[in-house]
């Protein structure tokens, strides 16, 4: 392991690791949601009203996961710019710089997919507007340009579970946000900190 | 290094080489095995993901009789997505789901147009885009009368802009 010198470490270098941070609070917190919060169309809504009025500390705890949510999304994109500024992207880390996008893209889906789950009124047109640009994303919508999959085996009809913003779009959101994507993210997040070391540590400004 | 074992065979270079083959084989057979399981975990999953059957309402429906709606009065199905306006000549029916971003558009009885409450797009009575980030005018439906006398909705047919059921 080799250090960057101290005279050039610099406060923006805890961006990366402040992400981190926020991701592992969310790690924590989220779990203790699962215990209240069931994804069923008709309940969703008041599971998290409960979480906020009824349960002992449920406020906090979903306004820990709300917050460090929010404060990880604003500091990837941060620890992005600070890394493109310093042109810490060049050799030998190209790779990391593909890695950290693919993690900026999986920030966004967490941050998209747990929007929903409370399941009112701005879950549900948020998701609505997701649902169509999946539709009329290139190739993979049915609807956009260079679409190749009828709409009945498009991306837009594997978020939702069919056609319409239902029950199977809620539990496909919840396996999404609670399994898919962290696990994709955290297995990620593993590979992106073993290529940190194998590049010699953190890279200083050139 | 190597102690000759007391009563080894003795190996010939035909009886190396059967062996070096089996090991071979037998190393590549893992391998395929391997992937051919994790090929069908692969697909099974991508198939997984495809309901077989969606309980979704049906495109067609019956939205009442004409005389039920006023004439000149826009009335939005609710669960169907589906304005229905009623004209003086006839009926028409109108997609609620907004060509911007998907949203339902609001009827404003006052100022007779539809609003989209999520980005701003605007339409007229007929459905044509005016103002907002719209790129095109509300679908209109394929309108056909059922034998009991109700207006039956086909939202798998979009028709032309001057398309009214006479009624």
């Amino acid at each position: 392991m080799k250090w960057v010198p101290l005279g050039l470490v610099r406060y923006t270098f805890c961006l990366g690791g402040l992400s981190v941070f926020f991701f592992l609070l969310c790690i924590l917190t989220g779990p203790f949601l699962m215990l209240y919060y069931v994804p069923d169309v008709n309940r969703a809504y008041s599971d998290v009203m409960d979480i906020m009025q009824v349960v002992p500390f449920g406020a906090f705890v979903r306004n820990v996961h709300r917050w460090s949510a929010c404060l990880m999304v604003l500091c990837v994109p941060l620890h992005m710019l600070r890394v493109f500024l310093q042109a810490a992207y060049k050799p030998p880390r190209q790779l990391n710089w593909l890695v950290g996008i693919t993690l900026l893209i999986l920030t966004y889906l967490l941050c998209f997919t747990g929007y929903m789950l409370p399941w009112d009124q701005e879950a549900y047109w948020g998701a609505t507007i997701g649902a169509t640009m999946a539709e009329n994303t290139p190739i993979l919508g049915a609807k956009g340009p260079f679409s190749v999959l009828p709409s009945d085996k498009d991306i837009h009809y594997i978020m939702l579970g069919g056609t319409v913003l239902d029950q199977p779009t809620l539990s496909r959101f919840f396996f999404a946000h609670c399994i898919a994507i962290p696990g994709a993210l955290a297995g990620l997040m593993g590979f992106h900190f073993y290529n940190i070391h194998r590049a010699g540590g953190m890279s200083g400004p050139l | 290094m190597v102690k000759a074992i007391v009563g080894a065979e003795v190996l010939d270079a035909k009886k190396i080489a059967r062996r070096e083959a089996i090991r071979k084989g037998l190393f590549w057979a893992c391998w395929g095995v391997f992937i051919g399981f994790a090929g069908v975990l692969g697909a099974s999953v991508v198939r997984f993901i495809y309901p077989r059957i969606v309980f979704e309402p049906s495109s067609i429906f019956k939205a009442g009789k004409p005389d039920d709606y006023k004439a000149g009065s826009v009335t939005l199905v609710t669960g169907r997505r589906v304005f229905i306006v009623r004209m003086d000549k006839g009926v028409y029916a109108l997609s609620a789901k907004c060509t911007h971003l998907g949203c339902q558009p609001i009827w404003y009885e006052d100022q007779q147009i539809f609003k989209c409450p999520c980005h701003g797009a605007r339409f007229t009575k007929e459905g044509i885009n005016f103002a907002g980030p719209a790129p095109l005018p509300l679908p209109r439906f394929y309108l056909s009368m059922s034998p009991d006398g109700h207006i039956q909705v086909d939202k798998s047919r979009v028709v032309s802009m001057d398309f009214l059921l006479e009624a």
